[in-house]
């Protein structure tokens, strides 16, 4: 078929809208870019949502760890350490195994004016349960990173916070938290970097592909494997991960340049390209 | 020899870490009889064909139905083993209806495409194994897979798991791959399966790993 | 004395005892040895790659800059694991090609036929006729230079910011002295670099241990290959039949992934002790 009948059959084959069969014969490279490119709708997916719920649990690690409060920064450390130190391979098995083995509980909790129904079964569909294994490893990894940079802010600033007189919420919001935002940024961009291409690995372990629905290298195994040749699927999929990375890149680039605005240039921290030094 | 090694009773790693099974009788005795000096290599099942073209090894035994996607690759010799029935299973108390519903299969076999024609929803899981908990904890209805590895777990379940309405074909026969270009080794392998055929030793070798399979050829 | 002879008859403690001790079960234990040799020999291999490609983006010659950060970009934009589904079965055949024309010089024909990769019998590598640990020591050798070139890129990001971060007075001072070029990088340079990029090699050594699983992706009998094939449940086709117990193999990975983690974590908190004694901070 033609590229114009392959975009439309297949272009958003990964959401399940579209030709329901995959191509089995006369597969041309049209359909693989297509439909290679449709998957990567789930990788997206999963980075955006990922990151953008782990900032907020991130944050909250950080805070805790840097707590003197034994209670806080006890189980703020486990947690880091739980997630950064095992491979997200086998994060991805563990929790697959352990949703399967919830209960089927179907409940109905009923709010008065919305009643909300919990179904476990959810737990074991990608769309879920991956995006909580995802949202919690990027949280630890974000968390030891945010941690890092409140360490490494200038002491100067909180004490003249203190000396005027914030305190608390406001102190943070204001003082401690764009500061450590502004530091940990070049890490951070790393981190989004690495999850983008950990959203690969979803359904490589345990998380089934619903009606052939996959991410971008589930496609790609598909040609591989239907094709008998991996020379033309493997570097699609590498081509769209490159673009994904480079989008990252430029988003991630453009907070750093408005987080940096008030410094002079020479002090500003350009976003190189490398692992952090802060971790 | 390559051969994948999870798929019991055609091959798997026994206890002593060795390739044993149907297959492994099968490709020793075949190669007797061919005068070949036979050595087996396991490989993973998604890299399987792509490494025979490759030359990592010469011949696949293993549990592989001639299909006409594969032919358009790889060379099959006749078939050593009949079609095997792909069979649907389900939870005890289950109807005909699980056939048109949710139904796990391994990523990419030949029983995903045949579930996706049929019009059944597909799950597809990274191994038959994960299929097999999959319909055990509910996730789905049922599992389509081939008869002779479903029939152990099907026994062994007690009352839990059952087969459920007729068997299905799914392409043809299982035989062994070689390269296109690899015309005569094909030859003698065929020579040796014809000559097993005609003496029954391969009906031996069926009966004594297969229960109830008698007299095939 | 009790053996292991009999598994049907072995109840409790016995039959525990005889099903951790079988095979299958050994090669479980010496996969552990395989995943950490790996980790052995990929560590100094990944150095000297991150050297060589730092230095290849600082050179003077433009080529060898392009050189330099084409790799570093090229292998840092795409995930791991795609590197790994295609980079071996790349080298193998690229390997095999060598070989091919090397071996037997006399073959005629085009070595891609269609879909086949034809070689002469003696070019293929390892040698059809090679035993299965001949198989398994090639495939190791794949694995090993997937993860050295795809870390080496990282590295050499890690080891460049390193070098750029050395203060230049430090260089200027070996100038001023009549050192020559390859002296102050291997005097002053290389050294003062280490302390500057420990805490990103440190980083890198951790996602390294974690990138082990895919091993078990290049065909590697890893521990991830043995967690899922011993766990898998088992009839009584099998000698020592059980349920699903995957989930408790893959615990018992975690536990060990954990171990390693902090472990790591305790020596390179020594070395950077170490490497920042006289640091003025």
């Amino acid at each position: 078929m033609s590229c114009l009948e392959s975009l439309s059959s297949y272009g958003l084959r990964a959401l399940g809208v579209g030709e329901r069969l995959l191509p089995r014969s006369d597969i041309t490279i049209c359909d693989q870019v297509v439909l290679i490119g449709s998957g990567m709708m789930w990788n997206i997916y999963f980075t955006v949502l990922a990151m953008a719920f782990g900032f907020g649990l991130a944050t909250v690690v950080a805070l805790g760890k840097a707590s003197p409060n034994r209670w806080l920064s006890a189980p703020a450390n486990a947690f880091i350490f739980i997630f950064r130190g095992s491979p997200l391979f086998i994060q991805f098995f563990l929790f697959y195994e352990a949703f399967v083995l919830l209960p089927k509980l179907a409940g109905a909790v009923d709010l008065g004016f919305v009643e909300i129904t919990l179904d476990t079964r959810w737990f074991t569909r990608a769309w879920l349960g991956a995006l909580i294994v995802l949202f919690l490893n990027t949280s630890a990894y974000s968390a030891e990173i945010f941690y890092g940079a409140l360490r490494n802010a200038p002491k100067g600033e909180s004490e003249a916070a203190d000396a005027i007189g914030m305190t608390g919420f406001r102190k943070f919001r204001r003082i401690v938290w764009p500061t450590m935002l502004r530091l940990a940024w070049p890490a951070y961009t790393n981190e989004a970097i690495f999850m983008g291409h950990a959203t690969a690995l979803v359904f490589f372990s345990g998380f089934p592909a619903w009606r052939q629905e996959g991410d971008a290298l589930y496609y790609a195994k598909y040609f591989a494997e239907n094709t008998y040749n991996p020379f033309i699927a493997y570097p699609i999929v590498a081509a769209y991960f490159m673009l994904l990375t480079l989008a990252l890149i430029a988003i991630f680039g453009a907070v750093n340049r408005r987080l940096n605005r008030h410094l002079a240039p020479a002090a500003r921290a350009r976003l190189t390209f490398r692992p952090q030094l802060i971790r | 020899m390559g051969v994948e090694a999870a798929y019991p009773p055609f091959s798997f790693i026994n206890e002593d870490g060795e390739v044993d099974g149907f297959e492994r009788d099968l490709g020793d005795e075949i190669c007797r009889r061919a005068e070949l000096d036979c050595v087996w290599v396991t490989n993973d099942w998604e890299s399987i064909i792509p490494n025979l073209v490759s030359g990592n090894y010469d011949a696949i035994i293993a549990a592989m139905t001639i299909t006409p996607e594969r032919d358009e690759v790889i060379d099959f010799t006749q078939e050593y083993y009949p079609p095997d029935p792909s069979s649907y299973i389900a939870l005890a108390g289950a109807g005909e209806e699980v056939r048109t519903g949710v139904i796990a299969a391994a990523v990419s076999s030949v029983q995903a495409h045949y579930i996706v024609d049929s019009g059944a929803t597909l799950v597809e899981f990274p191994s038959w194994d994960d299929t097999i908990a999959a319909v055990k904890n509910g996730e789905v209805d049922s599992v389509l897979a081939d008869r002779g590895f479903l029939e152990d777990i099907v026994n062994e379940s007690g009352d839990d798991i059952v087969f459920v309405g007729d068997d299905t074909t799914i392409g043809g026969g299982l035989g062994i791959g070689v390269r296109e270009s690899d015309g005569e080794l094909k030859d003698k392998l065929d020579a040796a399966i014809a000559a097993m055929k005609d003496d029954g030793a391969l009906n031996a070798l069926i009966s004594k790993w297969f229960e109830g399979r008698e007299n095939v050829y | 004395m009790m053996t292991c002879a009999e598994p049907s008859s072995l109840v409790g403690i016995d039959w525990w005892a005889c099903y951790l001790t079988t095979g299958k079960h050994l090669s479980f234990y010496g996969s552990f040895g395989t995943v950490l040799m790996l980790l052995a020999l990929a560590a100094p291999l990944i150095l000297l790659l991150g050297i060589a490609g730092a230095l290849a983006r600082n050179a003077r010659a433009a080529p060898l800059r392009w050189i330099g950060t084409g790799y570093t970009s090229m292998v840092r934009g795409v995930p791991d694991i795609v590197f790994f589904l295609f980079v071996p079965i790349a080298l193998d055949q690229l390997f095999e090609y060598f070989r091919h024309r090397v071996l037997c010089p006399q073959a005629t024909g085009p070595v891609w036929q269609g879909n086949d990769f034809i070689v002469c019998a003696e070019a293929k590598l390892p040698l059809s006729s090679a035993p299965q640990s001949i198989h398994d020591l090639y495939g190791f050798a794949l694995a090993l230079i997937a993860f050295t070139v795809v870390f080496g890129a990282f590295a050499a990001n890690i080891i460049h910011g390193g070098l750029n971060a050395v203060p230049k007075g430090q260089l200027e001072a070996g100038e001023a002295v009549g050192m020559s070029r390859a002296q102050i990088l291997r005097r002053i340079h290389l050294p003062q670099m280490w302390r500057y990029a420990l805490p990103g090699l440190s980083n890198l050594w951790m996602i390294l241990i974690k990138a082990t699983p895919l091993l078990f992706l290049l065909g590697v009998e890893d521990i991830v290959y043995w967690a899922k094939e011993l766990g898998g449940a088992k009839t009584s086709r099998y000698a020592y039949p059980h349920g699903d117990w995957r989930l408790g193999y893959f615990i018992a990975l975690l536990a060990f992934y954990l171990l390693l983690t902090w472990l790591s974590e305790q020596v390179f908190a020594r070395l950077t002790r170490r490497f920042s004694a006289g640091l003025a901070r």
